[in-house]
């Protein structure tokens, strides 16, 4: 089975709302300082009036958990006492996720903006950019604007890039104190967080790279411009990247009051009729054909309405005649192999329920079996260390509700003809090493 | 008002290798899974012959996965 991971250098199609990648086009290639500076005006200084305005801006973390981000800067601020780290979270673990790798490879100079204002205010005297290895054009664009910004001789913390394997798990957040700290990216267990006590026991603001772009753009541009995207809850813009069954797969920035059709629209439409999609990556849940259409982006809705997430704003469209089942499989048995092999709940419930499940999608299970993975599945979750096995779980559990019909076809033992249908990503094959 | 310490019995799962003590020592508050590794029960532990039996299992546990996690929890009505 190939692995296909997003191209290195992907399409941006400016969708809904363009703010982060308004400026010169993807094929230009990464804009220089003075471009930069130019198009946006000269870094504005950080300060503590900065969180106030964050917070009145409503900006909510692009990682996937989506937490209020002056929350954040608020208690590593008040955690700390003269030392705390910056971290700008580009590693980007999710295989069908770009938007990361794509933003520093064109917008360096925005979220490195955005990582020195969040020093600047937090007092850090350390920052990192946190990097996945493997992704070439990036690191180039990431080690030119450090050159540039050195030779502009701005006053500014000094940044450093850590490097880690590209593993599914590595950017949890204390994967990344672990390897902030000069260990592996495996994920520990701690009492306290990463903003009271995380790289070299100082406390650390972990931030998700599009996150400090959009601090960068806010304060530049204030709070009330920020809202005028989006929703209440969900102000701005996202970036998305839509692959599966799309015409023109790529990475979206979106208005967050859009609703998904939109989204799907920007990227030219569905190839053919979709039976499904999978939102939020492979922590990301299921969503039944009839929502394509009218789902909304807003975080808090997708929650309490449709139990679904937006997490790191990945949509894979599934193509006509695939097989939700099979392929929320394929995912799960993909995320066991990336356990870190350190939690007894991880290790041997993913490898049980991937065990199960393949029996299932092969159409050799019976009722037993998937009443043992819903059993399994209850018994696993909020067990690890990490929240590894949680997200595992909830994305097969929303494949097992949105594919329920098709799933009794799989344990009656009739064939299922979605097993081989192209068009659909696959999962890469596990990565090698945690360094 | 008095502030009331709440204390839990929490493992870290990383070092836990499922040799399962302390479940046979406080089975008021742990369980074992499938593949015997320690389903550890959230309450809090509210009397002394609980937390007796919990500081047993921490000091039980070959592998030092236990411990016991206290807390001041938020002040309900503010």
């Amino acid at each position: 089975m190939a692995a296909v991971l997003p191209a290195d250098h992907i399409a941006i199609r400016p969708a809904v709302g363009t703010r982060l990648m308004a400026g010169p086009p993807p094929t230009a290639g990464f804009e220089r300082i003075d471009d930069h500076q130019l198009r946006l005006g000269p870094r504005p200084a950080g300060g503590a009036a900065l969180i106030d305005v964050l917070e009145q801006s409503g900006l909510r973390g692009r990682g996937g958990a989506w937490f209020p981000t002056w929350r954040k800067w608020a208690s590593v601020a008040n955690s700390s006492d003269g030392h705390s780290v910056v971290v700008v979270n580009a590693s980007e673990g999710e295989p069908l996720s770009a938007k990361d790798r794509t933003l520093v490879t064109l917008r360096p100079h925005l979220v490195l903006d955005g990582a020195v204002l969040a020093a600047e205010t937090l007092g850090a005297n350390d920052i990192v950019v946190y990097l996945s290895r493997g992704s070439r054009t990036t690191e180039r664009a990431l080690e030119q604007a450090l050159k540039e910004r050195s030779a502009a001789g701005l006053h500014e913390a000094p940044i450093r890039v850590v490097r880690t394997a590209h593993r599914y798990i590595a950017g949890e957040s204390s994967a990344v104190v672990n390897r902030g700290s000069g260990g592996l990216s495996k994920p520990r267990f701690s009492l306290r967080r990463s903003a009271e006590k995380g790289i070299n026991d100082q406390p650390t603001l972990i931030q998700n790279a599009e996150t400090l772009a959009h601090v960068a753009m806010i304060a530049r541009y204030g709070s009330a411009w920020f809202r005028r995207l989006g929703t209440d809850g969900s102000p701005g813009t996202a970036l998305m990247t839509v692959c599966g069954n799309v015409l023109r797969p790529g990475v979206y920035e979106v208005d967050l009051g859009a609703q998904l059709g939109g989204v799907i629209e920007a990227a030219g439409g569905t190839v053919s009729p979709a039976p499904g999609a999978l939102l939020g990556g492979y922590f990301g849940t299921w969503l039944d054909p009839s929502w394509l259409e009218g789902l909304p982006l807003d975080v808090d809705r997708l929650r309490t309405t449709y139990k679904t997430s937006f997490g790191c704003g990945v949509l894979a469209v599934l193509p006509q005649g695939a097989c939700g089942v099979v392929e929320a499989t394929r995912v799960l048995t993909y995320l066991a192999a990336e356990s870190a092999g350190q939690c007894g709940p991880c290790v041997n419930g993913l490898g049980a329920l991937s065990d199960a499940m393949e029996r299932v999608a092969a159409s050799e299970a019976t009722f037993t079996d998937i009443n043992q993975v819903r059993r399994w599945m209850e018994m696993v979750k909020g067990r690890g260390a990490c929240h590894h096995p949680d997200g595992a779980v909830g994305q097969l559990a929303s494949a097992l509700t949105v594919f329920n019909d098709h799933l009794r076809r799989h344990l009656n033992g009739q064939r299922c003809y979605g097993t081989t249908v192209a068009g659909f990503p696959q999962p890469p094959s596990p990565g090698r090493g945690w360094q | 008002m008095t502030e009331k310490v709440q204390r839990r019995l929490r493992v870290n799962p990383i070092l836990c290798n499922g040799y399962g003590y302390c479940a046979e020592i406080v089975p008021e508050l742990v369980s074992l899974d499938d593949w015997g590794f320690p389903i550890v029960s959230n309450r809090p532990i509210d009397d002394d012959k609980l937390l007796g039996l919990a500081r047993r299992a921490v000091a039980t546990c070959p592998r030092l996965a236990l411990l016991i996690e206290e807390t001041v929890p938020a002040t309900t009505n503010r």
